[in-house]
C-alpha cells in the first residue's frame, strides 16, 4: 500500500511538473523558404532579392577597368588590397582571393544566380498571378546578367538551371561549358526580351531594351570563341551570331525609345541629376539612404567604386567632387586616345592638375597613393552633396549605366562589320556617336572600320569596364596590356579554396 | 546496543539522583582570538542550548555538571567540553582545514565531499576575499586545476573567455554557468562578494545537466543569512588605482624619420623628411593615451536569521575608470540582492532570492584594427597631439585606419547600459521519511540599453573613421529566460550499509527576447547634448532594412534520473541518465540521451588502512560519460527568409526603397547533438594529519560530431555557412593540485597551494580527407592564418617557416621564391615540398594559441594579527602572432626596427625596410612569439585590529596589488590576453592590457 501511495504521488508530481515534447517545436517568426510563393508579393519580394545583387557588380567594373590597359590600381599603397594590384599587373594567382578578391566576387555571383533560380525553381507554386510573366522574364534577364559575367570572367562555370545550388550540390556540380552558359543566357535574354515592355513604369526595371541590348552582346563575346560544345543540340556559328546580334541590335535601335543624349546634353551624361536618361538602356539603381560598413560589401546600397576611384585629399573649390582612394587611375594612354576636340574627354577624365589650375582654392594630396597619374575615372567619381551616411566612403548614391545607347550603336556597328553585313550600317551608327562627341566621319571599311570601331569603343566607354572583355574577345588583349599572356589570362583563376571546397574535382583555368 | 543501552540509563540515574546543575557561561573565540557569534552551543543529548551573541558569549542555564556541551559552526571543527563547574569558559574552535564533510552541490542535490565521485573543484568565499576580482572570471583563473581564463580585454568590465579541460571545440566552448541554477551568460553583472562558493564540475558527473555540460560547468552559490543569526553588518571597501603594466618600445621621431626615409629610397621613392636633425623624440602617444585611472569598489551586508527564517541583503558598488581613455571607458556597476529562507514546517521549506543589477559601460574601439592603442603605436611621432591652432593633429599620409588617438577618445560617445533583474524561489518538501520533493524556478529578465553617437568628425584625408554626416543610435533589447526545474529524491539507508539516493527530475528551460533600435542623423550643432534620436532626423527603424523578425525564442526540455549508492560509504556508485531536447534540432534529431556515471573507493577506510599513519584519505575514482553540446544559435536546421536583399525602382530616395526576401543563413537539416565523451580518472588524498591535501586526475575528453561551421563554396551564396555535425577533438591531460596548511605556533599559520595542468589537444578529423577550417585574420588580404586540422592542435598558425634573411642576390637566385619578386635584405622562406616556389602549399604548423601547462600557485600566511596571500599564475607554451603592426609608408614602427637589415651581413634576423611591395608581410615565423610567462596576479598584507570596544566584531585593512609583474618574454603588450576564439585566437591586434592595479582596502563586520 505504502508503496503504491508513493508511486502514486511520484507520478502525480511528474506530470504536474513536466511539458511535453512539443515544448521544444518552436517555429520561427521569419518565413521558412520552402514554404514560400503563396501570394503575388511573395514572387515580388523574392525578385527584390534578386535585383539586390546587380549592386555588388560595380566591384566587377572597377577590376575589369583596372585589368585592362585603361588604368592602374593605384590605392593608397603597393599592398593595398594585393588582389587588385596584381590584376593590374598580371601576376594574380589562384591564392589570396579572399577578402574582396575573386573567391568574394564568384561568391556573390552564385548568391545572385541562387535568387534568381530559387524565384524559377517555384516558378509554379502559383499557378497563376496577373504580373507572373513579368516576374519571370525580369528574373531570367537578371539570371543571364549575372551568369554572363560568371562566363566571361571565369570561362566554363557551374551552373544549375531553375534550380538553386544547395548544401551538399557543390561536391557533384561539374563546371558547366561556356557554349551551355552562352546558351541559356541567350533562351533567358529571348524570353526577357519577348515578355517585357520597352518602357517600364518604374525606373530600375528591367526592359525589352535592356534584354535586346544584352543578348546582342552575348551574342557579340559568344562570336569570337572557337569552342563548340557537340552535346548542345545547335549552336550558332559565328557568322550567325553576328547576324543575331546585328538583327536583336538594330530592332532596338530602330523601335526602342533610347537615342544618344545630344552634344549638348552630354556633358551631364553622368551627373546625379541626370541618372536613368534616355539614352541609359539598362542602370544598376544605388542610393545613399541607407548607411553602410566593410564588414558587409554585399550589404551596401550605395556605390562603393565612385570614392574608391577618387582622388586623395582633394579639396574641390567648386564644390562638385569628393575626394577618395585614388583607385583606378587613368593611363595616359588611355588619355591619349582621345582625339584632340572630343567632346567626350572633359566628361570622362578628370585631370586633377588642370582642374586645379582652373578652379583657384582647389587641392588635392598629391604625395598620396599609389602609381598616382594624376587622371582619375569622372565617370565613377563621388560627387558632393549625398546624405553621407557613414562609412561615407561606401554609400556613394552614383548610378552605373550598364549599358548606354551609344555602346548599343557601336555593338550594332561591330555585328554588321564584323559580320560582312553592312559596313554602311555600320558607319552610320558609328558616326553618330563620333559626331555627338563633335568629331568627324570615318569613311573607312572593312578591318579597317572594325578597328575604328574598337578605338570609338575605347574612348566612348573608358572607365565603364567594357575595355578588358572588348580586348579578350577580339584578341588584342596580348598586344595591348602589359603582360598579358595570351592563352591564360583571357580567364581569371578560380580562387583555390573554390576548388578545395568542391571537392577538388576542378582543374583551375589554363595557365593558373 | 546493550551498552548503550547501559549508559543512557547509567545517565538518567545519575541525572535523577545528583542532579547538581550549574548556569555555565563563557565566549567562543576563532584561534585568532576574535569572538564567533552565531555558534550553536547544544548540551548533548537534548534539546538545550543557545547561540553566541555579536561578542561570541553565551549562556546555558541548569546544566548538569558533566554534561558535554557541543560547539559546531560550519568552517570550525565542532568542539565538545564536559562541564565540571559553573565557571566562564572560553572555547576556541579550530577552523576545520579538512572539511571532508563540507558539503559541495553537485547539481540538483549535495553531496559532501568525501562522498563525490566526480572531478570537482571549489572555489570557497575566503579565495575570492584574498583576491578582490572586479569579476568573477578573476577568481578562477589559476585557483582551480583545469580551468583556462583567457582575458579578453583589460578594459573595465571587459570579458574573459573561460575553458575547462582545454577547447573542445571550434564553436562555442563555455562551461555552462549556473548561479543559484539561474543561467548566466554575462558575469559583469555578479557581485563578486556575494558568491560563497564555486564550484567547478569538470568531468561526466557534470552529466546531470546533460544537455549544456559538455563544457563542465560552474555552479555558483550566493551567500545567503543563518537561522539563529543575530543581525550581522558587513561593509567591505576598496579603492585605489590602474596603471598600464607595460609600454611598447617604438621609434621615437629621430629613429622614425630615419627608417622612414630608408623605406621610402629602398621603394623608389623620395624620402620625404629632408632634415632629421630637429626632430628629438616626438611625442610618446602610449604617454599621451595611457593614464592613471582610479577604482573603488563598496559593498554592504545585512544578515540575519530567526528561528524559522533568515535573510540577507547586500549592495554593491563598483567603479572603475580605464587606463586607456579614463572614464571615457568607465565601468560601474551597482547590484542589490536579497535571500529570504522560510521552514513553513520543519518538513517544508522555502527559499528565494532576487538580485537587481544596473551596469554601464563606457566603450572605446579595443584590441582590433583602427583601436585606440592600435592607433597609438601606428601615429608618426613627428606629430603633435595638436596643431597650432589646439586642434587635434590630423593623421594625414598614415594609411586609411590610423588617426590620432587622442582625437579618437574625444569623440567616442559609445555606452551600454544593463538593467538585469534575476531569481529564483524553491519549494522543498519532505515526507513519508525518505522523499523530498522539489520545485525551483530561476528567472533572468534583462534590458540592454546601448547608446552610440557618431558626431561629425575629420581625422585626416581618407580615414575610414571620417564621418560627413552625424548620426544616433539607440538600441533596446530585451532577453528573458527562466528555468524551471522539479525532482523528488529518495534516500535510504538499508542495514546500516547500504545507503541509497535516487533522483527523478525534469526540467525546462525558455529563453525569448526582443531586440529594438532606432538611428537618426543631423544632430543639432554636432553637440552630444543634442545625440538623441528624438532630436535628430531622419528616424529609422534599425531592423527595417534587415527584413527580418526582431525576436528569438530557444528551448531545452530535459528528464533525468541519477541513482547513487554506497557500501558503508567505502565503496561508492553514481549513475545519470538524461533525455534532453532542445529547439535548436530538427524534428529527427531533437531528443538526445546522455549517460554517464562514476565510481569511487575510498581505500582509506578499509581495515587493511587502519592502522596506517600515513593517509587520513585516500579515494580513488572514475568518471565516464556522453554530454552533449547545442550551442549554435537557433534555426540553424531550417531556411528562413531573413537575408538581405533590398533594391530601388522608381528612384533612389527612402519611398522607392523595396526590402524584398531573400534567404539568410544556409540551413542544415541533418544538426543534431555535438557529443562530448569524458573519461576521468583521479585520486585524492590527505596526509600527515590533513595537513596536505593532493588531488590528481587524468582525463580524456573526446569531442565527436563536433558542430562545426565550416567555410563553404562559394557556389552556396554568402549566407553565413550551415553547421555540420563533423569532425573530432581531443583533449587528454593531466591535472595535479597539492595543498599544504599548518600551524606552526598559535600565532603562525600558512598555507600553500599549487596546481598545475598539463592538456594536449589534438584534432582528430574535420569532415573529410584533408579538410580544414580556417580563421584569424593577419594584416589586411591576407589569407587566414589560423587552422582546425587533422593532425594538429585545434587553431594551430599556418605559416612560411623562415631561414633568416636573402643576403645577396645571389642567395636569392638560388632559392625559391614567392611571386613577389625578392631583394637582398628580405625574409627567406622555407621551400618545404621543394617544388622551386613559395606558395600556399609550403605553409607548416608554426605553433598555436594552446599553452601546453597552465599552473597557479598561491601563498597565505597569517601571523599574529598579519595576513599576507601571495598568488601566481603561469602559462607554458602558447604561441601569440604580433599583429599590431598597420604596414603603412608613414606610420611608426616598433623598436626592433633598428636592427633591421642594411646591408650583406648586418643581420639575419629582422628585415630591411622598403615601402614597395614585398614579401616580409606575408604571414610567417618571423610574427610568431612565444607567448608563456608567469604573473603574481595578487599580494595582499592584511591587519586585524584587536575587538577592543566589543562593538565591531571584525576591523581589518589591507593592502592589495593586483598583476603586480609579468615575466615573459613575449614583445606585445599582455600575453594573458586574447579573444578567446577556438580558430584565429592567440593573434595580438593590439590588446588592452590588463591594468596593475593597487588598492587599500577594509573590511569591517558588527
Amino acid at each position: 500500500m505504502k508503496n503504491l501511495k508513493i508511486i502514486y504521488i511520484l507520478f502525480i508530481g511528474l506530470t504536474v511538473f513536466s511539458c511535453g515534447d512539443d515544448f521544444v517545436d518552436v517555429d520561427s517568426e521569419d518565413e521558412n523558404s520552402e514554404a514560400f510563393f503563396n501570394t503575388e508579393k511573395d514572387y515580388q519580394d523574392a525578385l527584390v532579392a534578386a535585383y539586390d545583387y546587380l549592386q555588388t557588380t560595380s566591384k566587377f567594373v572597377q577590376f575589369a577597368e583596372i585589368a585592362s590597359d585603361n588604368a592602374l590600381c593605384g590605392g593608397e599603397s603597393a599592398t593595398d588590397s594585393p588582389y587588385i594590384q596584381q590584376i593590374d599587373d598580371m601576376i594574380h594567382s589562384p591564392i589570396g582571393q579572399g577578402d574582396g578578391g575573386l573567391l568574394t566576387m564568384w561568391q556573390w555571383m552564385y548568391e545572385a544566380v541562387n535568387r534568381c533560380n530559387y524565384i524559377m525553381e517555384f516558378q509554379n507554386n502559383l499557378e497563376e498571378f496577373p504580373s507572373k510573366t513579368s516576374v519571370l522574364a525580369q528574373t531570367r534577364f537578371l539570371r543571364a546578367y549575372y551568369n554572363f559575367i560568371l562566363v566571361k570572367w571565369w570561362g566554363d562555370v557551374p551552373m544549375l538551371v531553375d534550380q538553386r545550388i544547395q548544401f551538399g550540390d557543390q561536391f557533384e556540380i561539374d563546371r558547366t561549358s561556356r557554349d551551355k552558359v552562352y546558351d541559356q543566357i541567350r533562351k533567358d535574354l529571348i524570353f526577357a526580351a519577348d515578355n517585357l515592355p520597352y518602357v517600364q513604369n518604374e525606373t530600375g526595371r528591367v526592359t525589352k531594351g535592356a534584354a535586346q541590348a544584352l543578348l546582342g552582346k552575348v551574342y557579340l563575346y559568344w562570336a569570337e570563341q572557337d569552342w563548340s560544345d557537340s552535346s548542345l543540340e545547335y549552336v550558332p556559328s559565328n557568322q550567325e551570331k553576328f547576324e543575331l546580334a546585328a538583327t536583336v541590335l538594330e530592332d532596338l535601335i530602330n523601335n526602342g525609345p533610347h537615342r544618344l543624349l545630344t552634344t549638348a546634353e552630354y556633358p551631364d551624361m553622368f551627373e546625379r541629376y541626370n541618372e536613368n536618361n534616355d539614352e541609359s538602356v539598362f542602370e544598376i539603381q544605388y542610393s545613399d539612404i541607407d548607411g553602410g560598413s566593410f564588414d558587409c560589401f554585399q550589404c551596401l546600397e550605395g556605390n562603393y567604386a565612385s570614392y574608391f576611384n577618387g582622388p586623395r585629399g582633394f579639396i574641390d573649390s567648386q564644390e562638385k567632387f569628393d575626394a577618395g582612394y585614388s583607385f583606378n587611375v587613368i593611363t595616359q594612354e588611355a588619355v591619349d586616345a582621345f582625339e584632340p576636340g572630343d567632346l567626350r574627354y572633359e566628361t570622362s577624365i578628370l585631370d586633377i592638375n588642370q582642374y586645379i589650375a582652373d578652379n583657384p582654392g582647389s587641392s588635392y594630396d598629391a604625395s598620396a597613393g599609389y602609381e598616382q597619374t594624376g587622371y582619375f575615372n569622372r565617370k565613377i567619381l563621388a560627387r558632393l552633396g549625398d546624405l553621407n551616411i557613414g562609412d561615407a566612403a561606401l554609400t556613394n548614391p552614383d548610378n552605373y549605366r550598364a549599358i548606354r545607347y551609344a555602346d548599343v550603336l557601336l555593338m550594332a556597328a561591330e555585328a554588321l562589320n564584323r559580320g560582312s553585313i553592312s559596313d554602311a550600317r555600320a558607319r552610320d551608327y558609328l558616326n553618330e556617336v563620333r559626331n555627338r562627341a563633335l568629331l568627324d566621319d570615318v569613311t573607312t571599311s572593312g578591318n579597317n572600320l572594325t578597328n575604328d570601331i574598337l578605338k570609338e569603343r575605347r574612348v566612348e566607354l573608358v572607365g565603364e569596364g567594357h575595355r578588358f572583355f572588348d580586348l579578350v574577345r577580339t584578341g588584342r588583349a596580348a598586344q595591348e596590356i602589359p603582360g598579358f599572356q595570351a592563352g591564360k589570362h583571357e580567364l581569371f583563376p578560380i580562387p583555390f579554396e573554390e576548388i578545395l571546397l568542391t571537392g577538388n574535382r576542378w582543374d583551375n583555368n589554363p595557365g593558373y | 546496543m546493550k551498552q548503550t543501552f547501559l549508559k543512557i540509563l547509567t545517565l538518567f540515574f545519575v541525572a535523577y539522583t545528583s542532579a547538581q546543575n550549574v548556569d555555565v557561561s563563557g565566549n567562543v573565540q576563532d584561534n585568532t582570538g576574535f569572538p564567533i557569534p552565531g555558534v550553536n552551543v547544544l548540551v548533548k543529548n537534548t534539546s538545550k542550548g543557545a547561540v553566541t551573541d555579536f561578542d561570541g558569549n553565551f549562556t546555558v542555564t541548569n546544566v548538569e555538571v558533566g554534561a558535554t556541551l557541543t560547539f559546531s559552526y560550519i568552517g570550525y571543527v565542532t568542539k565538545e567540553v564536559v562541564v565540571t563547574n559553573a565557571a566562564n569558559l572560553t572555547i576556541q574552535l579550530e577552523e576545520d582545514l579538512a572539511q571532508l564533510d563540507e558539503v559541495v552541490v553537485i547539481g540538483y542535490g549535495t553531496q559532501t565531499k568525501k562522498e563525490i565521485t566526480g572531478a570537482v573543484s571549489v572555489v570557497g568565499s575566503e579565495t575570492i576575499e584574498a583576491l578582490n576580482p572586479q569579476r568573477v572570471e578573476q577568481a578562477l583563473q589559476g585557483q582551480v586545476a583545469g580551468v583556462n581564463i583567457t582575458t579578453n580585454s583589460g578594459t573595465p568590465g571587459g570579458g574573459s573567455t573561460i575553458s575547462i579541460r582545454g577547447v573542445s571545440t571550434n564553436g562555442d566552448s563555455r562551461p555552462l554557468i549556473l548561479v543559484d541554477g539561474n543561467v548566466v551568460e554575462d558575469l559583469s553583472v555578479i557581485n563578486p562578494n556575494d558568491i560563497e562558493s564555486m564550484n567547478i564540475l569538470k568531468d561526466a558527473t557534470a552529466g546531470i545537466y546533460g544537455v549544456r555540460a559538455a563544457n563542465g560547468v560552474i555552479l555558483i552559490t550566493t551567500k545567503t543569512g543563518r537561522k539563529e543569526m543575530p543581525l550581522t553588518i558587513q561593509y567591505d571597501a576598496y579603492a585605489g588605482f590602474q596603471q598600464t603594466t607595460r609600454k611598447m618600445p617604438v621609434l621615437n621621431a629621430s629613429e622614425y624619420a630615419v627608417i622612414v626615409n630608408e623605406a621610402y629610397a629602398a621603394g623608389g621613392s623620395t624620402p620625404p623628411f629632408s632634415d632629421i636633425s630637429n626632430l628629438g623624440v616626438g611625442t610618446d602617444w602610449q604617454d599621451e593615451i595611457f593614464q592613471t585611472a582610479p577604482i573603488q569598489n563598496h559593498n554592504i551586508t545585512f544578515s540575519a536569521g530567526k528561528e524559522k527564517s533568515s535573510y540577507s541583503y547586500s549592495g554593491s558598488f563598483l567603479t572603475q575608470d580605464g587606463i586607456v581613455g579614463g572614464g571615457k571607458s568607465n565601468f560601474t556597476r551597482f547590484t542589490n540582492r536579497l535571500s529570504y529562507n522560510l521552514d513553513f514546517l520543519e518538513n517544508f521549506k522555502f527559499k528565494s532570492g532576487v538580485t537587481l543589477t544596473r551596469t554601464n559601460k563606457n566603450n572605446l574601439p579595443e584590441s582590433s584594427l583602427g583601436s585606440v592603442l592600435f592607433n597609438a603605436l601606428n601615429m608618426a611621432p613627428n606629430l603633435p597631439v595638436r596643431d597650432a591652432n589646439g586642434a587635434f593633429t590630423l593623421a594625414d599620409g598614415l594609411g586609411g585606419e590610423v588617426i590620432n588617438p587622442q582625437a579618437q577618445i574625444a569623440n567616442e560617445y559609445n555606452r551600454n547600459k544593463t538593467m538585469k533583474l534575476n531569481g529564483f524561489a524553491g519549494l522543498s518538501y519532505n515526507f513519508l521519511d525518505h522523499f523530498t520533493a522539489e520545485a525551483n524556478i530561476q528567472f533572468n529578465y534583462a534590458e540592454v540599453d546601448s547608446y552610440l553617437f557618431l558626431p561629425i568628425d575629420f581625422y585626416g584625408v581618407g580615414k575610414v573613421q571620417n564621418t560627413q554626416t552625424s548620426e544616433v543610435t539607440e538600441n533596446f533589447d530585451i532577453y528573458r529566460d527562466y528555468t524551471f526545474d522539479a525532482f523528488i529524491n529518495y534516500q535510504n539507508t538499508f542495514n546500516d550499509v547500504h545507503k541509497l539516493t535516487v533522483l527523478l527530475g525534469t526540467s525546462v528551460f525558455k529563453t525569448t527576447g526582443v531586440f529594438s533600435g532606432r538611428k537618426a542623423f543631423d544632430i543639432l550643432n554636432n553637440d552630444p547634448a543634442n545625440a538623441r534620436v528624438d532630436l535628430a532626423f531622419r528616424e529609422e527603424d534599425r531592423f527595417r532594412a534587415l527584413g527580418r523578425n526582431p525576436k528569438f525564442d530557444g528551448r531545452l526540455l530535459s528528464y533525468f534520473t541519477r541513482l547513487q549508492y554506497d557500501y558503508k560509504g567505502k565503496y561508492l556508485l553514481s549513475a545519470v541518465i538524461r533525455r534532453d531536447g532542445s529547439s535548436r534540432f530538427g524534428p529527427e534529431n531533437k531528443f538526445g540521451y546522455f549517460p554517464s556515471g562514476s565510481i569511487g573507493w575510498i581505500a582509506s577506510d578499509e581495515g587493511f588502512m587502519e592502522n596506517n599513519n600515513f593517509f587520513d584519505l585516500l579515494k580513488f575514482r572514475a568518471s565516464y560519460g556522453i554530454l552533449g553540446n547545442d550551442r549554435i544559435g537557433d534555426f540553424r536546421f531550417v531556411s528562413l527568409l531573413n537575408g538581405e536583399g533590398t533594391y530601388f525602382f522608381g528612384g533612389t530616395d527612402l519611398e522607392n526603397e523595396v526590402i524584398g526576401k531573400a534567404s539568410g543563413p544556409i540551413a542544415n537539416p541533418e544538426i543534431r547533438w555535438e557529443k562530448q565523451k569524458t573519461l576521468d580518472i583521479g585520486v585524492d588524498m590527505r596526509i600527515l594529519n590533513n595537513k596536505v591535501d593532493i588531488t590528481a586526475d587524468y582525463f580524456k575528453r573526446t569531442t565527436e560530431d563536433l558542430l562545426v561551421s565550416p567555410q563553404i563554396s562559394g557556389l552556396l551564396g554568402t549566407g553565413a555557412p550551415p553547421f555540420v555535425n563533423a569532425g573530432i577533438v581531443e583533449n587528454t591531460g593531466i591535472e595535479f593540485a597539492i595543498g599544504y596548511s599548518d600551524n606552526l605556533s598559535d600565532d603562525f599559520r600558512f598555507s600553500i597551494k599549487y596546481n598545475v595542468t598539463a592538456i594536449k589537444n589534438e584534432v582528430i578529423s574535420v569532415s573529410g580527407d584533408g579538410e580544414f577550417l580556417e580563421g584569424g585574420q593577419f594584416g589586411i588580404s591576407q589569407p587566414a592564418i589560423s587552422r582546425m586540422e587533422a593532425g594538429f592542435p585545434l587553431g594551430y598558425f599556418a605559416g612560411y617557416q623562415t631561414d633568416g634573411i636573402f643576403q645577396n642576390q645571389t642567395e636569392i637566385n638560388n632559392s625559391a621564391v614567392t611571386n613577389v619578386a625578392a631583394q637582398p635584405g628580405d625574409l627567406k622562406f622555407v621551400d618545404q615540398n621543394g617544388d622551386g616556389v613559395i606558395d600556399l602549399d609550403d605553409r607548416v604548423d608554426l605553433g598555436n594559441p594552446l599553452p601546453d601547462a597552465t599552473m597557479g600557485f598561491n601563498l597565505t600566511f597569517d601571523y599574529k594579527n598579519w595576513d599576507f596571500g601571495a598568488f601566481l599564475f603561469a602559462s607554458i607554451g602558447n604561441d601569440i602572432v604580433r599583429n599590431y603592426e598597420r604596414n603603412q609608408q608613414l606610420v611608426n614602427k616598433p623598436i626592433a626596427y633598428l636592427n633591421r637589415w642594411t646591408g650583406e651581413g648586418s643581420t639575419n634576423t629582422d628585415p630591411r625596410v622598403s615601402i614597395g611591395a614585398t614579401s616580409n608581410t606575408v604571414f610567417s615565423d618571423y610574427y610568431v612569439e612565444d607567448g608563456s610567462f608567469v604573473r603574481l596576479q595578487n599580494a595582499q598584507l592584511g591587519y586585524t585590529f584587536n575587538n577592543n570596544d566589543g562593538k565591531v566584531q571584525k576591523l581589518r585593512v589591507y593592502l592589495s596589488g593586483q598583476n603586480l609583474f609579468t615575466l615573459t618574454k613575449y614583445s606585445g603588450y599582455d600575453p594573458t590576453a586574447g579573444t578567446g576564439a577556438p580558430i584565429g585566437g592567440g593573434v595580438d591586434q593590439g590588446f588592452y592590457p590588463s591594468a596593475r592595479t593597487i588598492l587599500l582596502g577594509i573590511n569591517l563586520k558588527f
